[in-house]
């Protein structure tokens, strides 16, 4: 590597596999359940999380030595706040229809554990490079999953990918709805979301037994 | 010995600090960028406006607004009247009655106090639409769109929107497979009373083919915000049909 030294590059590399935010940490779910329906949802929320995460880690590491204990979590949920108040004016001014289609998303970055559990967990003992590393590498690991997520809820639920429809047309029964394929409208609700991300832990521990923790 | 950043009064004076830094950063932001969304907010009503009569850039499945660069003298080509009807049938031309706030005005009415009730006359291709804006509930948060009618209450096109429906489900109330499936449809039934558009699970016509059955295909996972539709519907329309009545004497 050499832009990154070894340990730099552990920070971004780690979360995307074997300390990956939501397969390994289990944080985050509650976003991960409720806006995989789409695969663009998917996208960007990652594209926001990674700009929140990455920001208000650098934020929270530069005052790290000045906060009062007491009041750390205060602190964090302001900054994360701040930081998402005004991501969402922003794209309201100057890209107001793609601020339109995320509506309530940005708001949900908010309440996204992962962005407390890294400002409690890194942000707070670490320098601004590797915290911002560390933001940006945890981001990019939710959101690959909630990515490969949003894939399968999308194309099985509604036979669509980023609203195309790659399996044909499920009225006019062309493509594959012509032999009698059905989108499985249960892959919509949140409960499958869940199911998704059972089978990653699952495909992904049976990969690396060194995951498996014994119980 | 105590930490510095341990103490009580530390403590209290970096929360106050925290909050004036960051209260003034983002009222900074807000009032700083506020013109830019509020023009943002008015493009986007004319073009909702113009999408509804059908005067868009769609291509196949997708929805798309006129540029925001030409809607401006699109609104002033297509709309040849605006106009505000108060007590059901009086009613004036106002050059600004697409601006007037739809929310305002129904908790207005709710107070008992008199409701306007704007429509905007467009003319396409010799034809003439009847837009009116509409305003409801749906499952999470407010659902609001624009109708446009012909002079027979018949809908030529709608538009709908919504601030916070589920991805997917309550949210596809404003792709083109539900909204397009309104155009045609009769809001009168066929003895000529008001009975708005019902959002059906069970009429067995996903196709829409039977335009005067005063129903539409609902969208599979999105009960509640369809029936939020409906009722929005029925409820806004409604309060035209004094003024639809005077256009057939």
């Amino acid at each position: 590597m050499g832009l990154l030294s070894k340990k730099d590059a552990a920070l971004i590399k780690d979360p995307l596999a074997d300390n990956n935010p939501i397969t390994i940490q289990v944080l985050g779910i509650c976003s991960a359940l409720a806006i995989t329906a789409q695969l663009k949802a998917s996208i960007v929320m990652t594209i926001s999380v990674i700009f929140v995460l990455g920001v208000g880690n650098v934020v929270i590491s530069l005052i790290r030595n000045i906060i009062p204990s007491k009041i750390r979590i205060i602190v964090q949920l302001t900054v994360v706040a701040a930081l998402v108040i005004i991501v969402d004016q922003v794209l309201k001014a100057f890209s107001y229809q793609l601020s339109k289609e995320l509506g309530a998303f940005i708001g949900l970055i908010i309440t996204n554990c992962i962005i407390m559990g890294r400002f409690e967990a890194f942000a707070l003992g670490n320098g601004p490079w590797k915290s911002f590393l560390d933001g940006v590498g945890n981001a990019l690991g939710y959101g690959i999953i909630l990515i490969i997520v949003g894939f399968f809820r999308e194309l099985l639920g509604s036979g669509t990918l980023l609203g195309f429809k790659v399996l044909g047309d499920p009225i006019a029964k062309t493509g594959l709805y012509a032999f009698g394929y059905e989108n499985n409208g249960f892959m919509l609700l949140a409960p499958m979301a869940l199911i998704v991300v059972g089978v990653l832990i699952w495909v992904q521990r049976s990969r690396n037994k060194a995951l498996i923790e014994d119980h | 010995m105590e930490k510095r950043t341990e103490k009580n009064s530390y403590t209290i004076l970096f929360a106050i600090g925290m909050v004036i830094v960051v209260g003034s950063l983002l009222a900074f932001v807000a009032s700083s960028l506020r013109p830019k969304i509020d023009e943002n907010k008015r493009i986007e009503k004319q073009q909702n406006i113009l999408y509804a009569m059908g005067v868009n850039e769609n291509e196949e499945g997708s929805v798309a607004f006129i540029a925001d660069n030409e809607v401006e003298t699109e609104f002033a080509k297509y709309i040849k009247k605006q106009l505000v009807i108060t007590n059901g049938t009086d009613t004036r031309e106002n050059d600004q009655a697409y601006l007037i706030d739809v929310k305002k005005e129904q908790s207005q009415a709710k107070e008992g106090k008199e409701r306007q009730l704007p429509l905007f006359v467009g003319e396409k291709e010799g034809k003439t639409f009847y837009i009116a804006p509409i305003r409801g509930k749906g499952l999470w948060d407010a659902v609001w769109g624009y109708v446009a009618m012909d002079e027979n209450m018949v809908i030529q096109g709608a538009y709908f929107d919504h601030k916070g429906e589920t991805a997917g489900l309550g949210a596809n109330i404003k792709e083109r497979f539900f909204m397009d499936d309104f155009t045609g449809e009769h809001l009168l039934n066929t003895s000529g009373k008001f009975v708005g558009v019902n959002i059906s699970k069970s009429n067995a016509d996903p196709l829409n083919n039977d335009k005067t059955d005063n129903e539409v295909d609902a969208i599979a996972g999105a009960t509640i915000t369809g029936d939020g539709v409906a009722a929005m519907i029925k409820s806004e329309l409604k309060l035209y049909v004094p003024y639809f009545n005077t256009l057939k004497n």
